[in-house]
């Protein structure tokens, strides 16, 4: 099993590194643009945000979307295309179980995510001097968030029947809530009513927990900010091997 | 002989309630090259889906060497190779990762399979694309590198779906050598083609499929005999002016220098050629007009 599993991650490393031009460049020019526009420009005006330069504080944010679009981009369209392709059929032949290619390809997603975070952040280190107050706060926040997405993009991929399908929840829905989530701002800004709302985005904690690994200052108790997440890859894990077990999109019913 | 596949009443109805199999059982014997033959849509490829592990089935049971397919999933999983109609790789992959990585989802390590993957490639004289992607290989060499595929584990039964479609004759020949090859080694091929000559070449025992039932099971030669008519073309020297009659044969003039005979079972090609020479008819060249196999076959599936 473990032979299969290190098969399946090293081919969805090969792949999205295969592809480095259309992975890991566009989020560093958008990263570069974000820091440009929201940093540089309008930063100066803007000010402080929770005491602190507004550049350095969207810097924790820009780098968690960077990681939760590459997370789910990675399974979302590599387990979309082996459906596409019916190449998905070279795994239900062979031996290897469910749970296993879904651990691969989840794999994937964390590698991609870390690959194109690592990336940014260093693309980040040029403009501005980055701060870390707690690695191990930035680590599980990193891990906890790349695999939650991953397994949203591989449950995403399961019902997916065409390319418009892989593009939907990314740009209607992932977007928005990360935009919401704080990235931008600190939710102790916002009107009672919109700051409640915000409990139920699972990116707001995850994002609060990011920043708080990184310049030490956070709106939620951290144990509720992993609390969220964990929560949640239990239940996309137990959806997604579910979804595999009764083979569906991908054994003819 | 043992069996190295047996099925027991294997049915599937799909969900949109299309009976593509109707409870069949198929017996093939270990060391068998075997054909499994039907019309478009007879089944075919519905029953290697569900062997193979690709397709559930509604009702009904599989067995590989006496394994029962649902309680000794893996087990049967190793021992059979499928090489489906359809290409199935991922076409942006290298042709030698393609074969690695199916050797690494039925846990054999990466170095092993490294070795396999070269033999076989070689073997399918693709090892000097082994780098290429696999979409930049031609139809035929792509066929190859799914049969290579198919092996990289070493199975003990290999399940080929349309193999040679779309394959030029000489991969065809060098082909059907090399399975012939395998099947000398001790390996069970199960076959299915729209080429019945390949089929009778190749296969010691057939099954025919026709709208999901198994209308035939049986030797091929067996088979065989039981064309009781050959129908045969043949090219004169001689013009052919007048009717011709042959005893126990119907006889055709198609032009002046062309004759269909229908021979009746009693009645040799050698009997034809004396009976038109006796009447001052030469025989140029002669052939048969139609598959002994596809008239069998077109008798039981219409």
């Amino acid at each position: 099993m473990w032979i299969a599993y290190k098969t399946i991650v090293i081919k969805e490393i090969l792949r999205f590194t295969r592809i480095w031009v259309q992975t890991i460049v566009p989020p560093v020019i958008t990263t570069s643009l974000y820091l440009l526009i929201f940093g540089g420009l309008m930063g100066g005006r803007i000010g402080q945000m929770q005491g602190i330069e507004y550049i350095d504080f969207i810097v924790p944010g820009i780098i968690l979307m960077t990681v939760i679009m590459q997370s789910y981009a990675n399974t979302v369209s590599s387990f979309f295309m082996t459906k596409y392709n019916n190449s998905f059929e070279e795994l239900l032949v062979s031996t290897t179980p469910n749970w296993i290619i879904l651990l691969g390809f989840v794999s994937g997603g964390i590698a991609r995510g870390f690959c194109v975070g690592l990336a940014v952040t260093l693309t980040i280190s040029f403009f501005v001097e980055i701060n870390i107050f707690s690695l191990l706060i930035i680590a599980i926040t990193f891990f906890l968030t790349s695999i939650m997405f991953a397994l949203a993009g591989f449950i995403n991929a399961v019902f997916a029947r065409t390319f418009d399908d892989i593009s939907i929840i990314p740009n209607f829905v992932l977007l928005p809530l990360t935009y919401l989530g704080g990235m931008f701002y600190s939710i102790d800004i916002l009107p009672s009513f919109w700051r409640g709302l915000s409990a139920f985005n699972p990116i707001y904690y995850m994002m609060d927990a990011f920043r708080l690994g990184f310049l030490g200052i956070g709106s939620i108790e951290l144990w509720k900010a992993f609390l969220v997440p964990i929560s949640m890859i239990i239940l996309l894990a137990i959806i997604a091997n579910a979804l595999l077990n009764r083979g569906v999109s991908i054994k003819t019913e | 002989m043992p069996l190295a596949l047996s099925t027991n009443h294997l049915a599937k109805t799909y969900s949109n309630n299309l009976e593509a199999l109707k409870g069949i059982n198929l017996k093939v014997e270990e060391g068998d090259f075997f054909a499994l033959l039907g019309s478009n849509g007879a089944g075919k490829t519905t029953a290697i889906g569900i062997i193979s592990g690709l397709l559930k089935s509604t009702s009904g049971e599989v067995e590989i060497n006496g394994l029962n397919q649902k309680n000794h999933s893996n087990e049967v999983k190793k021992m059979i190779g499928l090489m489906p109609q359809e290409f199935n790789f991922n076409p942006h992959e290298p042709n030698i990762e393609i074969l690695i990585n199916q050797a690494g989802y039925f846990g054999i390590p990466r170095k092993d399979a490294k070795l396999q993957a070269e033999l076989l490639l070689k073997k399918m004289e693709l090892w000097d694309r082994r780098f290429d992607v696999a979409q930049s290989l031609s139809g035929g060499m792509k066929r190859r590198l799914m049969l290579a595929r198919a092996l990289i584990h070493r199975p003990k039964i290999l399940i080929l779906d349309e193999p040679t479609a779309g394959v030029d004759v000489e991969i065809r020949q060098s082909m059907w050598h090399f399975l012939t090859q395998l099947n000398d080694d001790g390996m069970t091929i199960i076959l299915t083609t729209h080429y019945l000559e390949e089929a009778e070449s190749l296969c010691r025992n057939i099954a025919i499929l026709s709208n999901g039932e198994l209308v035939l099971q049986s030797n091929m030669r067996k088979l065989l005999a039981r064309s009781k008519r050959q129908v045969i073309i043949i090219d004169t020297i001689e013009k052919v002016s007048h009717p011709i009659e042959i005893s126990h044969c119907d006889c055709e003039v198609l032009d002046e220098n062309t004759l269909q005979v229908s021979q009746g079972e009693e009645v040799s090609i050698s009997d034809v050629v004396s009976a038109l020479s006796e009447q001052n008819i030469n025989v140029s060249h002669l052939r048969s007009s139609q598959n002994r196999l596809e008239a069998l076959f077109l008798s039981l599936t219409s």
